[in-house]
Formats: C-alpha cells, structure tokens, sequence
C-alpha cells in the first residue's frame, strides 16, 4: 500500500540496543524537548488584560437599545419572551404617563424586564423576534458571579447607558433592517397587512 | 571566640538556616508551578503581586484558613504526628551543611554551618530515614486503605533506594577519607569537584535522590491517578500544607547535599577573593545557586519523565542501582590501589 505521507515508522518489536536500555539518552532527549519550551511563546491569553478576537457576529450580554432620542424601543410586546427557547425572558408591561414621552417611545412599555443569564443559551432568537429593534446581543461577556440571584439581569444591566450606547452595528445591517420589514413573513405583518393577503387568495 | 559570643551566634546560625530552608520551600512551591507552567507554554501564577510573587503567601495563607478535618475513624495521635516528623526532620537535615566559606572575623571564626560533626553524611542519612516515620505514621494513622498502599509503597521505596544512595556515598567517602560535610567541601577546592572523581556515584546518587524525595518518576507514594492522595489523602488544612512543605524542604537540601558532595559546594573554580566578609558572602551564593540550579532540575526532570510503574521501581532499585554502586566502590578501590593511595 502506498503510503500517504513520509511521517509513518515501521515498528519492529525488536531487543533494545544498550543505549536504549540505558533510558539515560531518551531523558536527556526528553529534557532537551521540554526545555526548548521553557523560552517558547506561551499560548496564554491572560484574560481581562487581553482578549482573545470575537467572531463578528459573537452573541454575548443582551442589550435593550434606545432610539435616537434617547428613548426606550421596548414595548414590551412578549415576542421575544415567547420566541426564548430557555424560557429565560419575563416581563411585566405597564402603561406610559403623560410626561414620560421623552423616556419611552411606545405608548406601551416594560417597566420589568428580566433575562435569567443562567438559563440563556445566547441563541439570538429574541433579537431575531423583536419587531422593535429594542434588543440585541452584543459582544460583552456575561461577568461570573457568587450567587444565582446575581444572575437575574434587570434593566438596571440590560438598557443601554444613555451617555455611551453599545454599539450594535454588528448585528443591526441593512440585510437584517430589510428582513424586519419584509411583508412576506407574518410577523411582520398588520393586522391588515394579514386580511388583505386572504382576500388575495393565499 | 568566648562562650556566649558562641551561643548567640550559633543561635542566629539557626534561625538563619531555619528561615532560608522555609523560604526557599515556600518559594520553591511558586518555581515549581512556573517552572510547568513555562515547560508547558503556559504563563503560571501571575496574579498575587508582580510575577505572582506573593503567590505562595495567598497558598499558605488559604492553607491555614481551611478546615481542618481529623478523620473519626482514624489515630488521632499519629494523625497529628505523621505531618508533625515529616516537617521536623525535614528542618533537622540543614544543619550539617556548610552554607559558605567560614567568616574570619576579629574575635574568631564563624563558620556558616551550624555544625560540623565527623559523622555528617551519617547523620543526614540517620535523619532522612526517620522522615520514612512520618509519611508512614500519617498514612497508616488515617485508617483509608488509599493512604495506607501510600505509606506502604513510601517506605518500601525509601528503604529500598536508601541502600543504593549509601553504596554509592561510601565510594564518595573512600576518595574523600572522610565523613564531614564540611571537610568534603573543604578538599574539593578549584576544579577539584568530586563529580570528575565520581561520575557514576553522582548519577547513582542523584536518581536515589529523586526516590528519596518521592519526586517524579519516583512519585508513586502519592500517585494521583492511583491512589486519590496517596498518604495525605485524608490530611487537610496545614497538616497537608506541612507534608507538602516538607517534601519541598527534602527537595531544597537533598539539592544542596548534591552540590556540597559532589559540585564543590561554595567552591568555584577562578574566584580567589581574600576579603573575608566578601568571600563568604560570594561562596554562600556560589552555593545556593548551585543548590537553586538543583531545585531547577528536579522540576525540570518531574516535567518531562513519565512515573514508573512500581514493579519498575523496584527492579531499577534493586537490580540495577544497588550492584552498579557495589561496581562503583570495586573500581573506585582498584583506581585508588593502583594510584597507591591504598
């Protein structure tokens, strides 16, 4: 058989040569290699110092973005809650006050709004369900903690901070924009929207 | 030199040798980690202090707040005992090494060993056996029969390599016609390093060494993949902390009895400085980093040379080491009858 590459060794189950029985040649080779390593270039990426560079599309801690104005895009429809394969999102909803237009972009919004990071499975699929473009997956790693309830992230961890934004860019391209607003799919479509295509015929 | 003047300075002698033997165990700990961490292309401790440096400050202190936990079925006498003779005669061995060159001050010669009695190499040996008492002692006294095959297999082996590492010494001695450590070194002035003179007894002693110290490939009293813990599977808190301590501190001077046997000890050869103060000072570190370049080598060969298996063991101490180092003393005599020096 022709052999595919030149690495492979014959191997002869033959009497040992007294150099070999000596075993003192093999660990001085054995040192040599082991210490050729000593000055090699450590594979260590020391973690918080350095970051080993994130895949572009890398889905990390959620993020509930803001709109221009600095309010809140949630409207706390539940979509996502129903689209989370872990069954890791609650919500509570309430209705917005006169007054707090500047805070909240919807008549509606979430006035709770909670991940348990402990049962996420970073799948995308709230961010994939949102029809608001409120929440996205970043690149920031979700922190360890001591205890579980830590792990409960309210808005407090999850709106984005209005001085500095997240950036999201990443995950919020022209082709996404153009599959949120695509009429083909039912979750996009008004109610409408929907009794006009049975009339069409579909 | 007057009788209190004596006491006092052999007293700071101690103290001196005691902190140096615990200190350079404490961070022999944190080399050995580097050391594999660097073997292996890894970085290692690096986050207590600069270096990690305070590293082995962070362990004995995790040490002593951890619990402590005294088996109910085991001795609790010997229990506390075993870890109790690992330590104190791990501490009792640096007293017969010669850590420099004695100082030749004005009010007389102080010498930086503790003492310099004729029967050294005896003594090291007396002590270092009764070090088999603790590992036995504890293993037995936890009543788990994991600690007990530990104990079992380290005194075996220690009984076992102890009779080759005394063979091999004793064509040592022949050459050098005495026992105290200090005059060993002394003679080995220059170039005059006992290795040229001993080669095989060296290579002889070193691998009992290895044995003596339960270090790898010879680690098999502790063997992790067979026997939890091996002897100090039931210990915790510092009674673990004073057996791991202890096998650090055996480390330390069965390295610096390698470089006061047969390296020369504080003896370097083209360094001839008549200062007094200077000599001794340059000799203690000539010796110490000697004894570091040791402490190197025994991590360095722990990360590259698989354990033996016991069977192994045993015929490597038994069927090899023991007749090449009753060889060793037959050619060693026959040099030395034709060389008439016998």
């Amino acid at each position: 058989m022709q052999a595919l590459t030149n690495r492979s060794k014959v191997v002869v189950k033959k009497e040992m040569s007294l150099a070999e029985k000596l075993y003192l040649p093999a660990i001085l080779n054995g040192l040599k290699i082991t210490f050729s390593h000593f000055f090699a270039k450590k594979a260590t990426i020391s973690y918080p110092e350095e970051t080993r560079a994130f895949a572009p599309v890398y889905r990390g801690m959620h993020v509930l973005k803001r709109d221009e104005n600095g309010a809140e895009r949630c409207t706390a429809c539940g979509l996502c809650a129903v689209a989370c394969p872990a069954e890791a999102i609650t919500m509570v909803a309430a209705e917005r006050k006169k007054g707090e237009e500047k805070l909240y972009r919807e008549e509606k919004y979430a006035a709770v709004y909670e991940i348990n990071m402990l049962r996420c499975i970073f799948c995308g699929l709230c961010e994939e369900a949102c029809p608001k473009e409120a929440i996205f997956l970043t690149d920031r790693i979700v922190p360890s903690d001591y205890e579980r309830d830590g792990f409960i992230y309210g808005k407090d961890k999850l709106v984005d901070p209005i001085d500095k934004p997240i950036d999201v860019s990443v995950r919020e391209t022209a082709e996404v924009a153009a599959f949120k607003k695509d009429k083909e799919y039912a979750h996009n479509q008004t109610w409408k929207d929907q009794v006009n295509t049975r009339k069409s015929g579909h | 030199m007057a009788f209190s003047t004596f006491l006092i300075y052999k007293i700071i002698l101690v103290l001196c040798v005691f902190t140096l033997a615990l200190v350079v165990a404490m961070y022999s700990t944190y080399a050995e980690r580097k050391v594999a961490a660097f073997l292996q292309d890894r970085l290692g401790p690096n986050r207590a202090g600069p270096f990690g440096i305070l590293q082995p400050l962070a362990d004995g202190l995790k040490m002593f707040m951890k619990e402590e936990i005294i088996p109910n079925v085991s001795n609790k006498w010997l229990f506390i005992l075993g870890p109790s003779i690992a330590m104190l005669t791990a501490c009792m061995t640096g007293v017969v090494i010669p850590w420099g060159p004695a100082y030749q001050g004005a009010s007389g010669t102080f010498p930086l060993q503790i003492t310099d009695v004729n029967i050294g190499i005896l003594y090291l040996f007396g002590v270092v056996s009764i070090g088999v008492y603790g590992i036995m002692i504890g293993g037995w006294a936890s009543n788990n029969k994991f600690a007990l095959l530990g104990a079992i297999r380290a005194s075996s082996q220690m009984i076992s390599y102890e009779v080759a590492m005394g063979l091999s010494i004793i064509a040592l001695i022949m050459t050098t016609g005495t026992l105290s450590v200090g005059e060993i070194v002394a003679q080995q002035s220059g170039w005059h390093w006992n290795i040229f003179y001993q080669p095989l007894g060296f290579l002889i002693f070193i691998i009992c060494a290895f044995a003596e110290t339960n270090r790898t490939p010879f680690d098999l009293p502790e063997c992790e993949s067979e026997l939890v813990g091996g002897y100090h599977t039931e210990y915790s808190s510092m009674k673990l902390g004073f057996y791991l301590f202890a096998e650090y501190i055996n480390m330390f001077i069965s390295s610096a009895v390698m470089a006061c046997l047969f390296f020369g000890g504080y003896n370097f050869p083209f360094i001839h400085i008549h200062a007094p103060l200077l000599a001794s000072i340059v000799g203690f570190l000539i010796m110490m980093a000697k004894t570091c370049f040791f402490i190197f080598f025994f991590m360095w060969i722990r990360w590259t040379v698989p354990r033996f298996r016991y069977d192994q063991l045993m015929n490597l101490g038994w069927k090899i080491l023991i007749p090449l180092s009753i060889l060793n003393i037959f050619i060693t005599g026959i040099v030395m009858w034709l060389q008439h020096k016998i």
